[in-house]
């Protein structure tokens, strides 16, 4: 059960052996890595490639680490209650198993669990998970039973690095950063998404590409994923690789630029640089 | 096993723990590793770093510590083996040289002489070539080339294994950047600055509490709602922001602390000041003269559960701190520090935010003199300062 990458998915060495690691010694991984770089993909990849099912948990900032294990919907009890249902008598009726429990209950092969972007949530929900996530089991008060997986799933946790994590939760995680990929991987994740793409068009696509990366003073610099709406884009148009390379001299805005940057001060920066290099030019 | 590394590691302040070293062996022992070096590499980084902060130095270290080991697993086939890559001239680069082997450079004519030969005879030469003391190639006796034993004044293109992966990874240290991030973000602020929130229920009962009905209905017999306040963020803060003059250099970070903080607290009131507050403040930058406000007035309005941040570089002549009349722009009556000293007897929870980096500050007699006024209380505009000062402030 080694994880290889897909034939999605451009896994480089140093991130298969982070997951392989994982996976054998049971514990969780933590990814971390710029917006965009395939964090939450990874999880859905393994789960593939794997041949396992996955359970995603989305974290938002009101997500309470009680909610991933289960609750007790007091509220419909009390309506029940009050019409006199006779289901109001056991309380397991009430209540509503999380994500956690869902895959610790996960029949045959244990699943993947994803709990995407973990630092959306309140600072102390990573301790409020340490000894579920360690032990795999918890204890529901309402009906005093045991909740124990029967297999312990394969947990990745991204995070966008919004909140430092609690020292005592990440002793006990593996620990990836996904970096931006160079642009010979980068070639690679290109073919894989769109094969048969023109070499020259992806090759000069890939040097504007990581020429805009270093235009200093971007708010958001473009990542993987908008390089490939931009390459879908450009091939949608059907533009001759030619009309990437007039960057010298006239247009300094890349045609099909929305794709790539997603703030209105950037595309203003791109076109007074554009502007300069004009006036440069004459 | 790898005990050595572990503490290696814990100076050169990598926080690992016990617990870390022993999933790290656990993995070992279970073949993870595989019997390459790269692979442990990762294996380790994975498992004993948490933060890509760290990353960087957890390279340096590793790349120390193993270097011994990699070059003599290395060197065994090397010789046989090396495959030189076709851009030569573009990896020249490390050179480690003694005082003997620069005497020698000396005496082939100096370093830039010795590029030039190189250059010359990496024309001459056409293909790979291997000992002899004259081309360029590996395990030869003349001065370029890899693996040679003659003294290796330059070393060339070792840049692939024989593996064909490329440079030794931890070597690259493509981490560097990000080594104790000191880019510093308008939402990176906000997220520093959050710790510093306190949640306090105030004002008029208008969101359901749901336990506090359960509670009650059940203990009445019929359904009884209950209401509570919303939570509201307690924290009171009065910033006092130095402008003009040095503080030129740091105006952007400055800008978006201001907006962090702007957003982030309910209360929050600023004032600016020039180098040092003195007897007057103003709340406008165009038209400070006409519109001070005196710092009694400020002293008396904030009560002292108003946390104090003062921002500044507290970079000026110590005479602007210490004397009277030493104010930049006009005649101030009383020291600085007299008015400094006003300030902090008033506000207990007072930090000073200095945008200047924490290790010039020992250069700068002012700094230390304010330093000292604070009582310690002073941190850099980084996110780690930004950190300190919350705890500080929240004592």
């Amino acid at each position: 059960m080694k994880f290889q990458g897909t034939e999605n998915y451009v896994a480089t060495e140093d991130l298969m052996v982070a997951v392989n690691a994982a996976i054998t010694l049971q514990r969780p991984l933590l990814v971390k890595g710029e917006p965009g770089t395939g964090k939450t993909v990874l999880a859905e990849e393994i789960a593939k490639s794997l041949g396992k099912k996955l359970i995603t948990w989305s974290i938002k900032s009101t997500t309470r680490a009680q909610q991933g294990l289960y609750e007790y919907d007091a509220v419909s009890r009390l309506r029940d209650s009050q019409l006199g249902d006779e289901r109001v008598h056991d309380i397991g009726n009430y209540i509503v198993k999380g994500k956690l429990w869902e895959a610790f209950e996960a029949d045959g092969e244990a699943p993947v669990l994803l709990i995407d972007e973990i630092d959306k949530a309140d600072i102390e929900f990573p301790n409020d998970l340490l000894q579920e996530l360690d032990r795999m089991e918890f204890f529901v008060y309402e009906t005093q039973q045991t909740v124990k997986a029967t297999n312990r799933p394969i947990v990745i946790i991204t995070s966008n690095n919004e909140k430092e994590l609690p020292d005592a939760f990440l002793r006990r995680c593996f620990f990836h950063y996904i970096r931006f990929p160079d642009a010979d991987t980068m070639a690679e994740i290109i073919e894989v998404h769109y094969p048969g793409i023109q070499k020259r068009l992806v090759s000069e696509a890939l040097n504007l590409f990581y020429d805009m990366r270093d235009v200093s003073g971007l708010k958001k610099k473009p990542s993987t994923s908008e390089l490939l709406d931009w390459l879908k884009l450009l091939m949608a148009e059907d533009l001759p690789p030619e009309a990437l390379r007039a960057k010298d001299a006239k247009t300094a805005v890349p045609p099909m630029h929305g794709a790539l940057l997603k703030n209105e001060q950037d595309v203003h920066l791109f076109e007074r640089l554009a502007f300069m290099a004009r006036r440069e030019g004459r | 096993m790898f005990t050595g590394f572990f503490y290696k590691l814990k100076d050169a302040r990598v926080p690992v723990s016990l617990r870390e070293y022993l999933t790290l062996l656990e993995a070992v022992e279970k073949g993870l590793a595989g019997y390459s070096v790269e692979d442990f590499y990762y294996l380790a980084r994975s498992a004993l770093v948490k933060d890509e902060r760290h990353l960087d130095k957890f390279d340096r270290v590793f790349s120390e510590h193993f270097k011994g080991v990699i070059d003599l697993a290395e060197g065994m086939d090397e010789v046989e083996k090396t495959e030189i890559p076709e851009e030569w001239l573009k990896k020249l680069a490390e050179k480690f040289l003694t005082d003997e082997e620069k005497a020698e450079i000396e005496a082939l004519g100096g370093w830039e002489k010795l590029m030039e030969t190189l250059k010359q005879r990496l024309e001459e030469q056409k293909g790979r070539h291997q000992g002899g003391n004259k081309w360029i190639g590996t395990a030869g006796t003349s001065p370029f080339g890899a693996y040679g034993y003659n003294p290796e004044g330059v070393r060339i293109g070792q840049d692939k294994s024989r593996h064909r992966r490329a440079v030794k990874v931890w070597d690259k240290r493509e981490f560097k950047n990000l080594d104790d991030s000191v880019e510093i973000g308008t939402r990176n602020i906000k997220v520093a600055l959050r710790r510093l929130r306190k949640w306090a229920r105030t004002g008029a009962a208008d969101e359901l509490d749901l336990p506090g009905t359960i509670t009650s209905t059940a203990r009445q017999g019929w359904l009884d709602v209950q209401m509570r306040p919303e939570r509201h963020n307690a924290v009171k803060v009065l910033m006092l922001f130095d402008i003009g003059g040095s503080m030129d250099d740091h105006i952007k970070v400055c800008e978006e602390l201001f907006s962090a903080v702007k957003t982030e607290f309910k209360h929050l009131e600023y004032y600016y000041f020039h180098n040092c507050p003195y007897e007057g403040l103003w709340k406008d930058n165009a038209r400070r003269w006409n519109e001070q406000v005196s710092t009694w007035d400020v002293i008396n309005t904030y009560g002292a559960d108003y946390k104090l941040v003062i921002v500044g570089d507290a970079t000026m002549s110590p005479y602007e701190i210490t004397y009277p009349g030493g104010a930049v722009e006009y005649w101030n009556a009383e020291a600085g520090a007299v008015w400094m000293q006003r300030l902090l007897d008033h506000f207990e929870h007072a930090a000073w935010i200095n945008p200047q980096p924490e290790n010039w500050w020992r250069h700068h007699q002012s700094i230390q003199i304010m330093h000292k006024l604070m009582e310690g209380r002073m941190f850099p505009l980084t996110l780690d300062g930004l950190d300190r000062m919350t705890g500080e402030l929240n004592r």
